[in-house]
């Protein structure tokens, strides 16, 4: 077997509980309870464990990774791991004191999430009041001197009010605004018609980016659609290449959208993170290219999107195993331009926490 | 740095890390 190289990132989903109930969550329908949770010297060992294997960032995630009451131990023990740790939130829970704490255990950057450029619309989507929590939370993380990153989920009802939030995030001091299309998976991919934009307005809101970012100090960036391209996307930077991530209870996915596939997923409970990386089925089911189906494996391209997104082959198709339907030269990608044509439907909330 | 820039070796790629939120220069 080919040496594999080591992952540069982990994405550690602390948690699958959360206080917003926000319908693009691409947390899996099926949410882990919080009494399955790795406990704190579980999580620690998987950060040393990390850090041995050549992981160099971590995403402390969630669900909201605050409801850890752990979370400065975990930070901490990112830090010794050598591990650049960055605090995914909601900002709901960030007090002053939280803050100073997460921040002496080595806590170098916070990435806080908003739903749209006012409490009304914020809140629309978040299923509860949070915006001024949100704020507050904006706030701390710029008087702790950390850097401050916005993230916001977009879609048809937020697609039109792009000037409006990249204002919100300068106001709020953020260094970095990701404008996030929306992704369809897990409660995002049972809300994908209520939340598809139209063509038109992405092509509005890919204007205004480019606009603001001839005249923002901000760093701006926009996460492409999928479904309206026409091209695949380097999923993760390819299938257990770059990144891996850790679920609540243990298991370890190539993909945080990959709990529904097929496969025979690896817990740190039972495995060493190196064996799991390195010779796992599941991290070994899609690595390279060699894999590949036509019409990827003659494909000039298949070197640079890896044939697309796993997930998403499975989701539409069924089989994981198949071209990224996104592509336009996918035989399924009649099913992308079908689905992209439909915006219609209720909201369904995320389940707001671990059951 | 700045304030929140990191600088580390990486004893496994035997590599000068330094990494910001999202990005690893190596």
């Amino acid at each position: 077997m080919a040496a594999v190289n080591p992952p540069w990132a982990m994405l550690a989903e602390l948690t699958h509980g959360c206080p917003l109930r926000c319908p693009y969550c691409s947390n899996p329908i099926e949410l882990t309870s919080r009494g399955a949770e790795l406990t704190t010297s579980q999580w620690l060992d998987v950060l040393m464990q990390a850090g041995e294997l050549g992981v160099a960032h971590v995403h402390l995630s969630g669900g909201e990774p605050l409801l850890r009451r752990d979370l400065t131990e975990i930070v901490a023990g990112a830090d010794r791991a050598g591990i650049y740790a960055q605090l995914v939130t909601s900002g709901l829970g960030l007090t002053r004191e939280r803050l100073a704490a997460l921040t002496a255990a080595g806590l170098p950057s916070v990435q806080l999430s908003v739903q749209g450029a006012d409490a009304a619309s914020s809140e629309l989507i978040a299923g509860r009041r949070s915006f001024a929590a949100k704020e507050r939370a904006a706030a701390l993380v710029r008087e702790a001197g950390l850097p401050l990153g916005l993230n916001v989920v977009l879609h048809r009802l937020n697609l039109d009010d792009i000037d409006a939030i990249v204002d919100l995030g300068i106001a709020w001091g953020a260094v970095r605004i990701e404008l996030a299309n929306a992704q369809f998976y897990g409660w995002g991919l049972a809300n994908r018609a209520a939340l598809m934009p139209t063509r038109d307005q992405l092509d509005r809101a890919r204007e205004a980016v480019e606009r603001r970012r001839r005249r923002t100090g901000v760093e701006l960036v926009w996460v492409v659609p999928d479904y309206f391209d026409g091209v695949a996307k380097p999923c993760m930077g390819g299938w257990g290449a770059v990144s891996l991530t850790v679920a609540p209870d243990g298991r370890v996915l190539p993909c945080p959208a990959a709990y529904d596939l097929p496969l025979d997923l690896p817990n740190v409970r039972d495995h060493a993170l190196a064996w799991i990386w390195s010779e796992s089925s599941a991290f070994r089911a899609y690595r390279g290219t060699d894999w590949l189906p036509e019409p990827c494996a003659s494909c000039a391209l298949r070197e640079v999107d890896f044939g697309g997104c796993r997930c998403q082959a499975f989701a539409l198709t069924g089989d994981p195993g198949r071209t990224d339907p996104a592509c336009a030269l996918s035989p399924d990608h009649g099913l992308i331009t079908e689905l992209a044509a439909r915006q219609d439907g209720d909201l369904v909330y995320r389940d707001p926490a671990g059951r | 740095l700045s304030g929140y820039a990191r600088l580390r070796h990486c004893p496994v790629r035997n590599s000068t890390l330094l990494v910001v939120p999202e990005r690893i220069v190596v």
